[in-house]
């Protein structure tokens, strides 16, 4: 498999040509820059998200939420609102089927219905500040949140736990009765808020400690953090007289939604149509439902499409967030700076509901290096916070932080460059995680010797408070089931639906690798995302899976296509099949040429219509890896961190729109950088975020950034035609541990805990 | 009881519009729910992040601070009036050229905000930019493409200008 030179991608906007020559030889559609085939529709205000639908009589509803962390519900008294003008009907956790212990695997993670009813709406305990235990639609949303406020719940307040490591106490206050901890196939006698305990192991880790010369161990801790779409949730539904349920709303995953409603419900599948409407944001938090089955039930009762919007303060409250966490991390090399073992114990809230995001968090700690001998041991913890949710490689970026921290002081004990140390213990082809998979062809070692070439790494960085920090980010990809459909038009053009939600361009990317396969450009195909009565299964638009998953669903169907095409151009030529020959989209037989628009023209007066379909279930992960640099200013009199430069390297395997991978690059960086030097869930010794609006949660503005630099680095995916890897999550991951390190160059403080907000940093630089 | 509602006249892109609302009812909630002008968009509703930024008076504002009867007799420019005739303002294209947007919604308040500080200073510094737009939460392109597509739009308009 041949390596491409890493590309370093072009800063000018105004720059529209493919990425580098390189790409141009090879693929005429892929590694240009066309404009998105949605855009004119979002930059006019034009594009329909779910709030701005509009349905004929619709009623608006309500939720009424948990002013305690965690409280037992004595009684709900929902008659003062009823009898309201305008209320049309109000709900509990008692109208909704008694739910199923059953867990299945949402794409992104598995669900317990019996806990996500219990999530939509509390049933006996409320768990978290902010958890909904009932809900009212009225004729309009001013009077829905009326009626809200009268309607009267009695609560019994409960001792509440929010850090891990209380809730892990022997004695701290129990949130389930019944949740026993699952340990390696067995269960634990006694309940607990530890819902599992994983555990890895590779090798002799003895072993490995008596090999090592230098061996370091430090412990972190981390804070939760929202995924901070900027579109709160939102949901429409109409249940019809006939039995059907209509959604609307925006969702990572159609199809995901129509399941969980099936089993919330307990409906048939076929019982609901789910709409995807354009979606503004979601980076894990929008797959899980939690108004959506409210809004259904209230629809049934009062007989009208009803509408839930979240505010801004229950979608901080009541969904998301990543959790907090507790981490230790041990590592030994030997003195010419070879890792010997490795060892991480890590504790990861997963909020009201067991099942959070413990364990790919065990599975990446370590998953960057290639370390013989090493154990890791992971606890999922109920809290009373909201119950845990993806958020861009989940459970990948608290590790990394740990993991890459101690890599560097390892390697300054060592006295090796922290680069040098990474080359030398970078994963490759061959090497084995520690959960056990064997990795194929993968393009870390490519992208720290990007890092190394690249112009910031080489920069001086010179002046007082300053530092240079790097790390590693990692996250598997997902192959998972896409469908994709697409229809020869009669000028040649061709319309594609597909079932993937485009969260951020993909409707471009999936295009653009249809256009490549049938030799046309990329404004030639007509992208569509379609409702889930339109197109076969597809998951969740995660995972970084789409423009790999879907993508290769969008090059079968074009060679489906192109088939159909040689089979009536032969017909059309009067030969055999296997004379027709295509490249490039030239039709050839003989001295006869005819491109597919030509062609498509011929055909489309005669004979069938062509339409070609793929669906795939790709069973692989396309493992991605990143290193980030970061130049970073510390105020000394603040505490406060300025950055100065910042370069984001990935591999992409292949870039099919360069533009959306390097956006990804750097929207994924911003969110790291956020996660590291501000954000967090504030909690008071109630249990109460005390941060819940966008003035007191803090993410970056434009004010707060650089210019964020791109390298792609492209090792193809030997999984993919194209040797597309998924892009979205990795960035994420490094920028915490990168930040630390830099901030420990700048002010000789390691910081320990997240976020590094000013008086953190201060705080360090005081004791230090 | 529902309060008594009121009557206001004002003026959106360019044109006379007459609505009745509720004095308790936001500017952005009448736009989008009574005008349908869903352009605007709501993130937050207590003007922190800039999605439901439209232009009164020559000012760009978040709509949802301003109540609706506030905008009596007004001059309101919103997403919708930024392209003309067809045809999309510079800000738009760059935006639309450079990749600047991912999930979209925070789009049509970095448009109206961008085009109002182009409008104001048709050659901003990067600095200028970032702290103009501060008031604008993007969480998916980590604003380096938007400040470039808005960079992009300022030397478009100033080519523009140069060359009529």
């Amino acid at each position: 498999m041949s390596t491409e030179v890493p590309s370093r991608s072009t800063p000018d906007a105004s720059d529209l040509s493919p990425s580098s020559a390189a790409e141009t030889k090879k693929y005429k559609v892929i590694g240009t820059r066309p404009i998105r085939h949605d855009g004119a529709d979002k930059v006019t205000g034009k594009a329909r998200y779910t709030s701005d639908v509009l349905l004929p009589n619709m009623a608006y509803g309500a939720l009424v939420r948990s002013p305690y962390a965690h409280a037992r519900i004595v009684s709900i008294d929902t008659s003062e609102a009823e009898a309201m003008p305008g209320v049309l009907a109000t709900m509990t956790s008692a109208d909704l089927p008694d739910p199923w212990d059953k867990v299945e695997n949402l794409g992104e993670g598995c669900i317990n219905y019996a806990h996500l009813s219990g999530n939509v709406l509390a049933r006996g305990k409320a768990l978290y500040k902010g958890h909904a235990v009932a809900a009212v639609c009225a004729t309009n949303a001013h009077l829905a949140e009326e009626a809200a406020a009268k309607i009267k719940v009695e609560y019994e307040p409960l001792p509440a736990v929010t850090w891990v490591l209380d809730a892990m106490k022997e004695d701290a206050p129990l949130l389930h009765d019944n949740l026993v901890t699952q340990a390696l196939g067995e269960e634990s006698a006694r309940p607990s808020n530890i819902g599992a305990h994983i555990h890895f192991e590779q090798g002799d880790l003895e072993a490995g400690w008596a090999a090592a010369d230098v061996i370091v161990e430090r412990e972190f801790k981390t804070s939760s953090i929202h995924q901070g779409y900027i579109e709160p949730h939102v949901s429409i539904a109409m249940w019809n007289e006939d039995g059907r349920l209509k959604i609307w709303t925006g969702t990572q995953g159609s199809f995901v939604v129509r399941q969980q409603m099936a089993e919330l419900l307990k409906i048939p599948v076929s019982q609901v149509l789910v709409i995807p409407c354009e979606i503004g944001g979601g980076f894990g938090g929008k797959i899980a439902v939690y108004e959506q089955p409210v809004a259904a039930v209230l629809s049934r009762k009062c007989g009208r499409p009803v509408k839930i919007a979240m505010r801004r303060d229950e979608v901080f409250e009541a969904t998301g967030p990543t959790p907090g966490s507790y981490m230790r991390v041990k590592l030994g090399a030997t003195k010419d700076g070879k890792l010997t073992a490795g060892e991480a114990w890590l504790a990861y809230d997963a909020g009201a509901f067991p099942g959070g995001v413990i364990g790919p968090g065990c599975m990446c700690v370590f998953s960057c290096y290639d370390i013989p001998n090493a154990v890791v041991d992971g606890y999922d913890v109920v809290a009373n916070k909201p119950k845990v949710q993806a958020y861009r490689a989940p459970g990948s970026t608290h590790a990394a932080f740990a993991c890459e921290s101690v890599i560097d002081e390892l390697a300054l004990e060592l006295k090796i460059d922290p680069l040098d140390f990474r080359l030398k213990n970078a994963v490759q082809e061959g090497s084995r995680r520690v959960d056990g998979p064997v990795y194929p062809r993968i393009g870390l070692i490519e992208t720290l010797e990007a890092v190394r070439d690249s112009q910031h790494w080489n920069s001086p960085l010179e002046g007082p408070n300053r530092g240079r920090g790097i790390a590693c980010g990692f996250w598997f990809n997902a192959g998972l089931q896409s469908s994709v459909t697409a229809a020869v038009n009669p000028d040649g053009t061709v319309s594609m639906s597909e079932g993937s939600t485009d969260i951020g361009g993909t409707r471009a990317s999936i295009a653009m690798q249809l256009a490549e396969t049938l030799g046309i450009a990329a404004t030639d195909v007509q992208p569509q995302v379609v409702d889930t009565d339109s197109i076969g299964y597809t998951d969740v638009t995660g995972g970084s899976r789409v423009t790999f998953a879907t993508g290769l669903a969008a090059y079968q169907a074009g060679l489906d296509i192109q088939k159909q095409m040689v089979r009536r151009a032969a017909e059309l030529w009067e030969c055999d099949v296997d004379q027709v020959t295509v490249e490039d989209g030239v039709y050839r037989y003989g001295d006869a040429a005819l491109s597919f628009k030509e062609l498509a023209v011929k055909l489309n007066n005669a004979g069938d219509p062509i339409v070609g379909r793929a669906s795939v279930s790709p069973q692989v992960s396309t493992n991605a890896f990143g290193a980030h640099i970061v130049d970073v200013e510390v105020d000394p009199e603040t505490g406060k961190v300025t950055i100065l430069r910042y370069t984001a390297v990935q591999d992409a395997g292949k870039a099919i729109h360069p533009s959306y991978v390097e956006g990804q690059m750097q929207g994924g960086a911003a969110q790291g950088i956020g996660w590291a030097l501000n954000e967090e869930y504030f909690y008071d010794d109630e249990g109460v975020m005390r941060n819940a609006s966008f003035l007191d949660y803090r993410i970056p503005t434009a004010f707060d950034l650089p210019m964020i630099e791109t390298i792609i680095v492209e090792v193809p995916n030997p999984d993919h035609p194209y040797g597309v890897r998924g892009v979205g999550e990795v960035p994420i991951v490094p920028p915490p541990a990168a930040l630390a390190i830099a901030i420990h160059r700048a002010t000789g403080c390691r910081m320990h805990e997240l976020p590094m907000s000013p008086p953190h940093v201060w705080r360090a630089m005081q004791d230090r | 009881m529902t309060p008594v509602k009121k009557h206001v006249t004002t003026k959106i892109n360019g044109e006379s519009v007459e609505f009745l609302c509720e004095p308790r009812q936001s500017l952005l909630e009448v736009l989008r729910d009574d005008l349908a002008l869903t352009g605007c968009k709501e993130g937050c509703n207590n003007g922190n992040c800039g999605a439901c930024t439209v232009v009164l008076n020559g000012r760009p504002v978040n709509s949802c601070l301003v109540l609706a009867v506030e905008a009596a007799d007004a001059s309101i420019e919103t997403v919708e009036g930024i392209a003309e005739q067809g045809h999309l303002d510079p800000v738009q294209q760059c935006f639309l050229e450079g990749a600047a947007l991912q999930c979209g919604i925070c789009t049509p308040g970095f448009i109206v905000a961008a085009k109002a500080l182009l409008d104001k200073n048709p050659d901003p510094t990067e600095a200028e930019i970032r702290f103009s737009l501060a008031g604008n939460l993007c969480r998916c392109t980590g604003y380096d493409k938007i400040i470039r597509a808005v960079q992009a739009a300022a030397q478009a308009r100033l080519a523009a200008q140069q060359s009529s």
